[in-house]
């Protein structure tokens, strides 16, 4: 009956991410290691041959050793830190993605309330922390609003341009299907989102943590925010380089950690 | 008895530059348990006239009537398979298959069963539970039309089903779709710009004019079932592919 001979197959299976052997790894991460290295060399060398005082610029070295010595504080702070980014992030996740739904959903309220939803992203969020810190206090909600205000703009407009870019011969035929409002959004157009709205988580993430960093600034007791205005004020230069160094290496943990969750969630994205 | 009838439909679109008839008194009928093929030059409206009978568009007048009961503008009356396949990506070929079911509220579990006894006759067996991506382009549209079986409706609307696909495939799939064909008991309308495949599947033809699409000729297919690609050296197969060509080539 069929002409095409079509050896069954196993069920089907995610697409395996292609394993580097360590030839093409060196090739792959060899030159940016190597870069790096000789940057950090002559950082090192050029702090050494013109005596740069520490409080200015510290050494890698120095900078490492503070690393070492201060490690038990620096965890209290980032956990601090994580405390705020974690709930601020969730909120903005929750937040926006029901409004860029009900955006969605009515042309009406997008005209109305689209607009407004772009200048909050030009007012700069270093005006608004303190008010927010003058309005809710000194607790856990200014700080996580000031995150949630910094992150959740890139989830709403992806997630309304992935409602909006759903496939229109998909949409057409549940809708010959006699496929309701509710129907379509759950079978198709969710789904279809999906890898928008994680390009907008992967974006938000990434400002998630400064944003708690500079709330923790404002207003707080602990945190790497906490810890860098007070390094500063004590002139401790390479303690500010270590809370930077920790906040890039949280940042770029939580990115791939989405990263990851994406891979698991939009499994047919890249199968074709 | 199932029957598809359009009566007298007119349908123009807004453009900058105003109107544009799109659809011109076009009638047709197609009788229970017929294939039935419609051909017309690019732009003719083709896929505008399925959109109205799936009812996804609203005529500017005239109706749709399916056993003499006016369905204009109704979805889901009849089973539709568009131009592309429109396989949802994360879903199996199984679940692709019964989603008409999913989405009008039937027995899924049996839907399912169905599908999987089906998989064999559609040349899918042993891919009900792979996804789309890992299909050929000729095992996708015949999934697309598994799927379109599986809508459970007497009539069923094949929108240029094997148009996105190379020649080869092409025969293969309206060679396996005759075949098949007598077996499934529907009523099939088809658009095509292929004059064989029309020739080849339908029983009868009617050839559109350009846009205002009207019925520049209607035929009959009097080529024996049950029908075989080697009909395309027939003389009778070569006359009427001359009538259809001439018709269209002139518009009139």
């Amino acid at each position: 009956m069929s002409e095409e001979v079509s050896a069954p197959i196993p069920a089907a299976s995610p697409t395996t991410p292609v394993r580097l052997g360590w030839r093409a790894s060196l090739a792959e991460y060899g030159p940016p290691a190597l870069l790096v290295l000789g940057l950090l060399l002559l950082w090192e060398g050029l702090v050494w041959y013109w005596a740069v005082p520490a409080w200015l610029l510290p050494s890698p070295s120095r900078i490492i050793a503070t690393l070492v010595t201060s490690l038990p504080v620096l965890v209290e702070h980032t956990l601090a830190t994580l405390t705020v980014t974690i709930p601020g992030f969730g909120l903005a996740l929750v937040a926006g993605f029901g409004l860029g739904v009900a955006l969605d959903a009515s042309p009406l309220l997008r005209r109305a309330v689209y607009p407004l939803l772009v200048t909050s992203q030009t007012v700069p969020i270093v005006a608004i922390a303190p008010l927010l810190v003058v309005g809710f206090g000194f607790g856990l909600l200014p700080k996580v609003l000031v995150v949630a205000l910094i992150t959740f703009f890139p989830i709403v407009v992806n997630t309304i341009d992935g409602l909006q870019g759903a496939d229109r011969d998909q949409r057409r035929l549940l809708e010959a299907m006699g496929a309701n409002y509710w129907q379509l959004l759950r079978l198709l157009r969710l789904r279809a989102a999906l890898p928008a709205i994680f390009t907008g988580i992967k974006v938000s993430i990434t400002y998630s943590v400064i944003g708690a960093v500079l709330a923790e600034w404002i207003g707080a007791s602990a945190g790497l925010g906490v810890y860098i205005a007070r390094s500063l004020r004590a002139f401790r230069t390479d303690q500010v380089f270590v809370a930077a160094l920790v906040t890039s290496l949280l940042t770029i943990a939580l990115f791939t950690l989405v990263s990851l969750l994406e891979r698991w969630v939009v499994f047919w994205k890249g199968e074709r | 008895m199932p029957t598809l009838e359009l009566r007298s439909i007119n349908k123009s679109f807004a453009t900058p530059a105003g109107p544009v008839p799109v659809l011109d008194r076009l009638s047709m009928q197609v009788a229970a348990g017929e294939f039935v093929a419609v051909i017309g030059p690019s732009g003719s409206g083709k896929t505008t006239l399925f959109n109205i009978i799936a009812g996804l568009e609203h005529p500017d007048a005239g109706a749709v009537l399916i056993d003499g009961v006016a369905v204009t503008g109704r979805r889901g009356q009849v089973a539709y398979m568009p131009q592309r396949d429109a396989l949802l990506p994360w879903l199996s070929v199984i679940e692709n298959a019964v989603l008409a079911t999913v989405v009008q509220g039937g027995d899924v579990a049996a839907a399912r069963r169905e599908a999987r006894s089906l998989l064999a006759d559609f040349g899918l067996q042993g891919w009900g539970d792979a996804r789309p991506a890992l299909l050929s382009g000729g095992m996708r549209q015949r999934a697309a039309f598994l799927r379109t079986v599986l809508w459970h409706r007497p009539i069923m609307l094949l929108d240029e089903p094997f148009g996105a696909l190379d020649a080869l495939t092409r025969a293969q799939l309206q060679q396996w779709l005759l075949a098949l064909w007598d077996r499934l008991d529907r009523t099939v309308l088809l658009v095509t710009h292929d004059i064989d495949e029309a020739i080849i599947l339908a029983d009868r033809i009617y050839v559109l004019t350009p846009r205002p699409a009207r019925i520049a000729l209607e035929v009959r297919v009097a080529l024996p079932r049950p029908r075989s690609y080697t009909l395309v050296t027939d003389p009778a197969f070569a006359r009427l592919k001359r009538q259809l060509q001439q018709v269209l080539m002139n518009g009139e």
